[in-house]
């Protein structure tokens, strides 16, 4: 599967996203405490962008009037109707067979130097290896 | 949280007919936007004292809404201000994308239907007006407003309805449900008498916070609960209407039950119609059964659509109501808003869809 690049892990902190478009698809890729996850950007209930939800946590509850937080930073809540998905899956929290949102790989490399990068002088080799030191995300689209 | 946005492609094809959206919320900016139009006498009652709500909590409303001010999370303005103040913002993420021909504005600030002190409540109902028309219905061509009134000074209301109606492009007198009377009782028939004169619908929509609970057994637990028991004011507004003779005096008025639902209309009618085929005496000043003054005299807003896990069976209840009853809203830019491209979960041809979307809003409010 092709691999396409999304950017730099410094780009996208814990609890964040970043949206690219990949052949014609918007991804949005989340850094979930250090992983990455991708999902289309596409509510799958009405079409809001995902990437403009919150994460929250997931309440449970063994009886009425017991609570406890699970899971702090691994939801995502769309934006409009408050559908719930879980980042790590793209499956709903509240229908998981019926409702899902598309997920796709992600995985971190070292960015390989450009071939076509014509380095002129120790100031821009510097630079560049600045980037290549660089975590860099990759999506499988 | 870093999000790029790309310009929004496709998704409003299904809506390239172009959509009346009969349900869209404006905001003021900010606490004082509608002082211009507020004499300075009821600009220091608000600083001094704010608005009187009949609600049990102060200075909150009853639960704690799903979003901030009840509204889609991604409908804050760039340029700063609540969802639904900036009319640029609106026009880029909503009217433009949507292919809106024309929408309803409902303005729900201030709760002026709620408002106890009645000469405050006069004076923040032209404010509104007034505002809509210089600071919305002036800047967009597509926009119309609702003309807020207080309904518990009908007299006072229909001064403010010969006020606005000559404007033309107030296209509905808005209620609120949770009244303090059932909506049938004679004090409002002077509104009523007014909306037939010009020709305008009743819009009576879902929200109001009225000082009554949302059930007959007080105030619910859960805002889930509080939801969908805004529907519970449907039945009540409709059977009064009928029951209290309201379109036997007006025949010609037309109401819309806005944000109300409508899948719970079939059922409740076949219960009202069987009641009044044994019980007629106690209402002998009505001519017809309940079903054919509700087929004859009311509307539906669409949003937030019933989504049946068959959607099919969201065709059966169209069918009952009549296909000329919806008319599609959006509720922009509250959280339970609908898009067009995704709101019908079953099949619609491209005429159905257009008759809802369009066609049905064309007819009602004469655009």
């Amino acid at each position: 599967m092709p691999k396409e690049r999304v950017g730099l892990v410094s780009e996208i902190p814990p609890g964040s996203n970043k949206v690219v478009t990949l052949r014609g698809r918007e991804i949005a890729v989340f850094n979930v405490g250090g992983d990455f996850y991708a999902l289309l950007n596409r509510c799958p209930h009405e079409g809001a962008k995902l990437s403009r939800g919150i994460i929250v946590g997931l309440p449970e509850s063994e009886v009425p009037g017991c609570y406890r937080l699970s899971r702090p930073g691994e939801i995502l809540r769309c934006p409009w109707h408050g559908w719930e998905f879980d980042l790590r899956t793209g499956k709903s929290h509240c229908d998981p067979q019926g409702l899902f949102t598309r997920q796709y790989k992600t995985s971190i490399e070292r960015e390989a130097p450009s071939p076509d990068t014509c380095g002129d002088g120790g100031l821009t080799a510097e630079t560049f290896s600045v980037i290549v030191e660089e975590a860099v995300v990759f999506v499988e689209v | 949280m870093s999000v790029i946005e790309s310009p929004r492609t496709g998704a409003a094809t299904k809506a390239d007919v172009g959509i009346i959206d009969c349900d869209v919320h404006p905001l003021p900016q900010h606490s004082k936007s509608l002082y211009p139009y507020l004499a300075r006498r009821w600009q220091d009652h608000s600083e001094q004292f704010g608005t009187h709500l009949r609600q049990p909590f102060i200075n909150t409303t009853q639960y704690p809404r799903t979003a901030p001010l009840i509204c889609r999370r991604d409908a804050w303005p760039p340029a700063g201000g609540p969802p639904g103040s900036d009319l640029a913002f609106m026009q880029q993420q909503h009217l433009d994308p949507f292919h809106v021909l024309k929408a309803i504005l409902i303005p729900l600030f201030g709760n002026v239907a709620s408002e106890r002190n009645q000469d405050f409540a006069r004076a923040l109902a032209t404010a509104h007006n007034d505002w809509q028309v210089a600071e919305w219905l002036d800047r967009d061509e597509r926009l119309r407003a609702s003309l807020v009134v207080t309904q518990d000074d009908p007299v006072a209301a229909v001064k403010e309805i010969e006020r606005c109606a000559r404007d033309g492009r107030f296209v509905q007198i808005m209620l609120a449900p949770r009244s303090s009377e059932p909506l049938g009782r004679q004090r409002y028939w002077p509104i009523y008498e007014a909306a037939q004169a010009h020709g305008l619908p009743l819009g009576i929509h879902s929200y109001g916070i009225g000082g009554h609970a949302s059930t007959g057994g007080g105030w619910p637990s859960f805002y889930m609960e509080e939801h969908y028991a805004t529907t519970m004011g449907g039945p009540a507004v409709m059977s009064s209407m009928v029951m209290e003779g309201v379109f036997e005096k007006f025949p010609a008025l037309k109401v819309v039950l806005v944000e109300i639902g409508f899948a719970w209309v079939p059922s409740f009618v076949w219960r009202l119609d069987r009641l009044w085929e044994r019980m007629k005496g106690e209402v002998p000043h009505l001519t017809y059964a309940p079903s054919d003054y509700v087929r004859k005299h009311f509307w539906y807003t669409t949003q937030p659509m019933e989504e049946p896990a068959r959607p099919e069976q969201l065709r059966r209840c169209f069918d009952w109501l009549g296909w000329d009853r919806l008319l599609f809203s959006t509720d922009y830019p509250h959280w339970d808003q609908d898009d067009p491209s995704y709101a019908f979960k079953m099949k619609l041809s491209p005429a159905e869809r257009k008759q809802i979307c369009r066609g049905n809003a064309e007819n009602l409010y004469r655009f």
